[in-house]
């Protein structure tokens, strides 16, 4: 019961946006350093110093920044999808405002996982593009959050904008366990799952420790931008409020 | 360092255009992302404190 008690009381405090703005003054400062140490950490490592692949030679690089951008912008769907049944369910500020600053970076993750899936393509099987599930599916993705992006743009009334991006983000998660398990379900040139929760992973350890670094950099990364953006949008919605005038 | 020299690391042995276009394109679009975040921010305040100032300074 603890728990239980701990978690709303955080889920009613990060939903104050003054209490936000506040929690996220004392978290950037050293979170942004910490991210972008460990985004070049990984990637130096895995561009350097992680040894060949005996199969695809070097291309096979491309994994270290295709890889955490894949797994960023499936995870930030999820996470604009939680965001956005909150905000259609209790019509909460916050969550409209979570929205709009996962999207931005999400659809860059979605078009990085394509364009170096793509590169990673042609000299390993010859192709730029098929139209496979997976690659599709990861192309409806980026569509999606381009598709959230314009609602919100679209839409004068911030209210009105925040539940349609909200119920596209809802219905759109569909799509995110079709991108997960579309190399199971059905027969493609994209190879299976490197990294698994269940059951080892089918790469040796010097290639999976940058691997798993990347990812938490990258991670790490998405929140920053995450922060920066819901910053900007809680000082513009809340701009007559008197915390903020004290602010400025 | 895995490979021999910095030249063969640019090289990547015939992969090194792969690999440097998809890392120099990602680096592009990543780090164009987090400054647009980060100047969003700056940006939305100073606007605030100009119509601060203008509220108080007119009337």
């Amino acid at each position: 019961m603890m728990v239980w008690k701990t978690l709303t009381r955080w889920y009613h405090q990060l939903g104050s946006p003054r209490y936000f703005y506040r929690f996220s003054e004392v978290l950037l400062p050293w979170l942004w350093p910490i991210a972008l140490l460990t985004t070049a950490v990984g990637l130096v490592w895995g561009l350097a110093f992680a040894p060949e692949d005996y199969q695809q030679g070097n291309s096979y690089r491309i994994i270290f920044i295709h890889v955490p951008a894949a797994g960023g912008a499936l995870l930030g769907y999820v996470a604009m999808g939680v965001a956005g049944l909150v905000n259609l369910v209790w019509r909460m500020k916050m969550a409209e405002v979570m929205i709009k600053a996962i999207a931005p970076f999400g659809a860059v993750l979605a078009a990085i996982a394509l364009i170096t899936g793509a590169i990673w393509g042609k000299p390993t099987w010859g192709t730029y593009w098929v139209w496979d599930a997976r690659l599709t599916s990861m192309l409806i993705m980026l569509f999606l959050y381009l598709g959230v992006m314009a609602l919100i743009n679209a839409i004068p009334d911030p209210r009105q904008a925040g539940r349609a991006a909200g119920l596209l983000s809802v219905v759109g998660v569909i799509n995110v366990v079709i991108v997960k398990y579309s190399v199971e379900w059905w027969q493609s040139l994209h190879q299976g799952s490197t990294i698994k929760l269940t059951g080892g992973s089918t790469m040796p350890p010097e290639m999976l420790t940058p691997l798993l670094i990347s990812m938490l950099g990258i991670y790490l990364l998405f929140a920053v931008s995450v922060l920066w953006r819901a910053r900007a949008e809680l000082l513009w919605r809340e701009r007559k409020s008197a915390w903020v005038k004290e602010l400025v | 360092m895995y490979f021999e020299s910095f030249a063969a690391f640019l090289q990547m042995g015939t992969h090194g255009p792969f690999v440097w276009s998809a890392y120099g394109i990602s680096a592009l679009l990543v780090v164009t992302n987090m400054w647009l975040a980060y100047r969003r921010q700056r940006l939305v305040l100073n606007e605030i404190r100009r119509l601060t100032r203008r509220d108080q300074g007119g009337l």
